[in-house]
């Protein structure tokens, strides 16, 4: 099945509806697995002791920040290069969810930090650009309500999406280029992760969890924003009807 | 081997906090998601009711749904 199938917004909204009950029912499974072994299973890290399940939400909320906004750039292409009808949708529905993973990520990044650097922040590298990231997830949430034209605001949007997403190879590799408190990966690196499995299981699990959740909450997000625009066509339709229907009894000139 | 989840070490704090806050941020997003649902279904029936119909509804022709340019 071609992503051009996906192009008739009916045909996408009976689509989300038949998938979001199995997806509802996997995300319950997983996030219950994955608490489970978070609490149960894992032992505490021999440095830092408990806080360590800190790191079960806090790690899957820092990727999904990430992998929201590349969702984001990839919907961006779909509108500006083949102006595919649902991918402004899929970019405007994604948008509070990144800044709310984002902003996961900030808060217990600083929860995580207190007790184990001994501060709630500094300006590092990672910090800081993982801040530029939510302040662009904002940015682009007004960008989207300053304009009432949501084709328009959607095209500029994707713009500036595209341009925003130079941002994430420098928040990836930021612990490697610059000195900085943060730890360097320690799960996708080329030689493997440094994690031992008692603690890397209930790690992925969650992931796997926020993964599922996201993907629910996006499609949706997007069945929504279909609908509103369904909801603004039909106010539009009704606001020109009586003039549409003037202007057609009106003699129109000849060309 | 099985830990003790009510022992959560001198931190214990910080670790509640980052749960409850990731909690509440995910539950205000499945509310939000939730009542926006409710009200785009609510104009959409308006809408409806008062017999305005969408172009889509009766011509199936995917292009009359405004979606994107």
């Amino acid at each position: 099945m071609a992503i051009w199938d996906f192009a008739n917004p009916t045909r996408f909204v009976r689509l989300v509806d038949r998938t979001l009950p199995w997806l509802v029912t996997a995300c319950v499974i997983a996030f219950g697995i994955g608490l489970y072994k978070s609490f149960f299973m894992a032992p505490e890290d021999y440095q830092q002791g408990d806080t360590v399940r800190i790191m079960f939400i806090h790690v899957p909320a820092a990727w999904l920040a990430m992998m929201c906004y590349s969702v984001m750039a990839l919907s961006s292409l779909g509108t500006l290069v083949w102006k595919h009808p649902l991918a402004d949708v899929s970019a405007k529905a994604a948008a509070p969810l990144g800044a709310a993973f984002t902003f996961i990520s900030l808060i217990t990044g600083s929860l995580w930090g207190k007790p184990m650097w001994g501060t709630y922040w500094v300006w590092d590298a990672r910090l800081t650009s993982v801040l530029v990231l939510f302040i662009m997830y904002l940015g682009l949430m007004a960008l989207w309500r300053t304009m009432e034209d949501p084709i328009k605001a959607g095209k500029a949007a994707a713009v500036l999406t595209l341009v925003g997403a130079l941002n994430l190879p420098i928040i990836k590799f930021s612990v490697d280029w610059w000195n900085t408190l943060h730890q360097p990966a320690s799960v996708i690196r080329m030689d493997g992760p440094t994690i031992h499995p008692d603690i890397l299981v209930p790690l992925l699990v969650m992931a796997l969890a926020f993964t599922l959740l996201f993907f629910t909450l996006h499609l949706m997000a997007m069945r929504n924003e279909v609908m509103r625009r369904r909801v603004r066509a039909m106010r539009l339709k009704a606001a020109a009807g009586p003039r549409a229907a003037s202007a057609t009894a009106a003699p129109q000139p000849a060309e | 081997m099985t830990m003790n989840p009510f022992d959560l070490g001198p931190h214990a704090g910080f670790i509640i906090a980052s749960y409850v806050t990731t909690f509440g941020i995910v539950a205000g997003l499945i509310l939000w998601v939730l009542i926006d649902r409710a009200k785009q279904k609510s104009d959409l029936a308006d809408l409806e009711a008062q017999g305005i119909k969408r172009s889509a509804a009766t011509s199936q022709d995917p292009a009359s749904e405004e979606t994107s340019g």
